[in-house]
């Protein structure tokens, strides 16, 4: 546990008192995330039982749960957690194999090592709208390099209903593998050497040091990543959104923004977004209990 | 024996090598495409096969900062010859720059969304960071009830989809004459920014031992004067770290500013993909407009490598 400063020295008491200090300094804060956070979300809460329409002026009607039922009946949106839900295991699914496996490989003596990191790491850092602009010129059917590289003339990647979500997820793999390197390569780099030798002098197999010492010893960092990137999977707009607008391809914020946009059904879509908060804050809840356990170490 | 497994050993190393080189360079190739892109003549930038060798040229990003139209016949040779070498590469590429009544060029929809990405950009990572540090300050230093809870509650607003906040969001926003505002989308890149400058800004305080501030004390200074003079200047890294990731995070945010703005306060990330529709796709263009966009995060990443895997972590993870 950390140390915290003495309240009761007597060097303390010039000046403010430290409980007026803490709270100068904690609450503005506090009151600001309710105001622009929580405030507007008991709003929607609201309106998710109302038949509210944002695009017209006719008052609100209290529906009480109808558009909860609505919603849970209409096989769309269970298509929509589908899509999202095989979005999500596939484009996670290929960050961690590839980011594992290039965070292995790089866990060596390798010159200008922190330069090829840092070049790994570029496309985490960028923006996603843009990342899914660039890479439809990259899928382009007919003269995009990647159709080209792989000898494959005029196969539709995003414009083909059954592959489009492959193809968004294949970007997001590009992006944010880096960040599952990132994190595999800090749990190496923390593996004590003396294990390995020792397994050495065992004669340990490769096979029996990694799933034995490797193994374990990454795994709480890889779940770390592995929940954070599931939850960011799971909320993916800009990028599914800039490069396709198929049906197979339309994730649940998609789903989102369409209904309180574009459809205007306000009242619906604030019960739809309570759904996904609710999710959104249970794997919320499990990633800050890791990284408290992280920490802690 | 030793000796043949350390020479499998030096072999598999190699290989390895070899690996990390050849991914690196194909993970690259995107970036590198793009990049090209944005020098290519319009004629070679949807080639097949693919234009590898080329001579680069900047009329595209000419052309993405101003408005122009195709032009109908031959330029006259005189105007041509008198024309600016900027506007020459537009007559080279057969268009001409619309200019208006006192012969200035207009502008494209470009240079005001990157100022505008800009102008939020800094505003709201000024905002975040410094009422960031304050509170991480706070929560370091001082007992408070209910810290963790506290803690878990600031890092839950970041984590909400931005679509469902921005939802009410709007209709709040609506009532009041925020919606196309800069202060509409400072504040929303304030608050999604603020939870992770408390996150990251805690990590970096909890390292500056209390000794230093107690020694302070001792000496006469008062709690305030001993966190201004003595624990803001030890954490200077930590708040440039944290403010360039703040910098980032909203230079590169696209929901908020899809949904919220749709002109005057318009930032470049929904403005760029929004050049598509409009008739033919000019493919350098847009690629000239992405590599500016881009250019500010990849300086920043080389800037930041070493506080990235803090970064990403919220500040949990030190290294």
């Amino acid at each position: 546990m950390l140390s915290k400063l003495d309240p009761g020295s007597p060097a303390a008491r010039r000046g403010l008192s430290d409980v007026s200090i803490r709270n100068l300094f904690i609450i503005p804060t506090i009151v600001f995330l309710i105001v622009f956070n929580i405030f507007p979300l008991i709003y929607s809460l609201g309106y998710s039982f109302t038949d509210f329409r944002a695009s017209s002026s006719a008052p609100a009607n209290f529906v009480g749960l109808q558009n909860y039922r609505d919603l849970l009946n209409d096989e769309h949106v269970w298509n929509n957690f589908a899509v999202t839900a095989k979005y999500v295991l596939v484009s996670v699914g290929g960050q961690v194999l590839v980011g594992f496996g290039v965070a292995l490989l790089l866990n060596r003596h390798i010159p200008f090592k922190g330069f090829i990191t840092t070049l790994l790491l570029l496309p985490m850092m960028m923006s996603m709208a843009v990342v899914g602009l660039f890479w439809d010129l990259l899928y382009s059917p007919s003269w995009g390099i990647i159709n080209y590289a792989l000898h494959l003339e005029d196969f539709a990647w995003l414009s083909n209903a059954s592959v489009a979500l492959y193809a968004i997820a294949i970007t997001d793999i590009w992006m944010w593998s880096p960040f599952v390197m990132l994190l595999c390569l800090a749990g190496l780099s923390a593996i004590p050497k003396h294990l390995y030798e020792a397994a050495a002098i065992d004669r340990a197999t490769r096979w029996y040091t990694f799933t034995r010492i490797t193994l374990p010893l990454v795994t709480p960092l890889l779940l770390i990543a592995i929940i954070f990137r599931t939850m960011e999977a799971f909320k993916t707009f800009d990028l599914a959104f800039i490069m396709s607008s198929q049906e197979t391809t339309e994730l649940i914020a998609i789903k989102l923004y369409r209904l309180a946009f574009q459809e205007w059904q306000t009242g619906e879509s604030c019960a739809l977004a309570y759904m996904v908060l609710i999710m959104v804050l249970a794997i919320t809840n499990i990633y800050v209990k890791y990284l408290n356990r992280v920490k802690e170490r | 024996m030793a000796a043949v497994q350390s020479a499998t050993h030096r072999t598999l190393n190699r290989l390895a090598i070899t690996v990390v080189v050849v991914t690196t360079l194909i993970y690259l190739v995107p970036i590198y495409w793009i990049t090209t892109t944005a020098f290519k003549p319009r004629s070679l930038a949807t080639t097949v096969p693919p234009t590898l060798v080329f001579e680069p040229e900047v009329t595209a990003f000419v052309k993405l900062f101003t408005k122009r139209v195709q032009l109908q016949g031959e330029v006259d040779p005189e105007v041509y010859k008198k024309a600016p070498w900027y506007e020459k590469r537009v007559y080279d590429a057969g268009e001409r720059i619309i200019k208006d009544a006192d012969g200035n060029l207009e502008l494209s929809g470009y240079p005001s969304r990157f100022l505008n990405s800009l102008i939020i950009a800094i505003s709201s990572t000024i905002f975040a960071v410094s009422m960031g540090t304050l509170t991480a300050y706070g929560f370091s230093r001082f007992r408070m009830p209910g810290e963790q809870d506290w803690l878990f509650f600031i890092l839950s607003t970041r984590m909400l989809p931005p679509v469902v906040v921005a939802i009410p969001m709007f209709l709040m926003y609506r009532a009041v004459g925020l919606v196309d505002t800069h202060v509409g989308l400072i504040i929303l890149y304030t608050a999604f920014n603020l939870s992770f400058s408390v996150w990251l800004m805690k990590g970096f305080i909890d390292e500056i031992p209390v000794e230093y501030e107690e020694a302070a004390l001792v000496d006469g200074y008062t709690r305030m004067e001993a966190f201004f003079k003595i624990v803001l200047p030890q954490a200077a890294t930590g708040i440039a770290a944290t403010a360039v990731f703040c910098f980032i995070t909203a230079w590169n945010e696209y929901a908020f500013a899809l949904m919220m703005t749709n002109r005057r306060a318009q930032t470049a990330p929904p403005y760029i993909p929004s050049q598509m529709g409009s008739g033919i796709t000019d493919w350098t263009t847009i690629a000239a407009g992405t590599v500016l966009f881009l250019l500010p995060v990849a300086i920043f990443t080389f800037l930041l490598r070493k506080h990235l895997l803090r970064g990403v972590t919220f500040g949990a993870i030190r290294k």
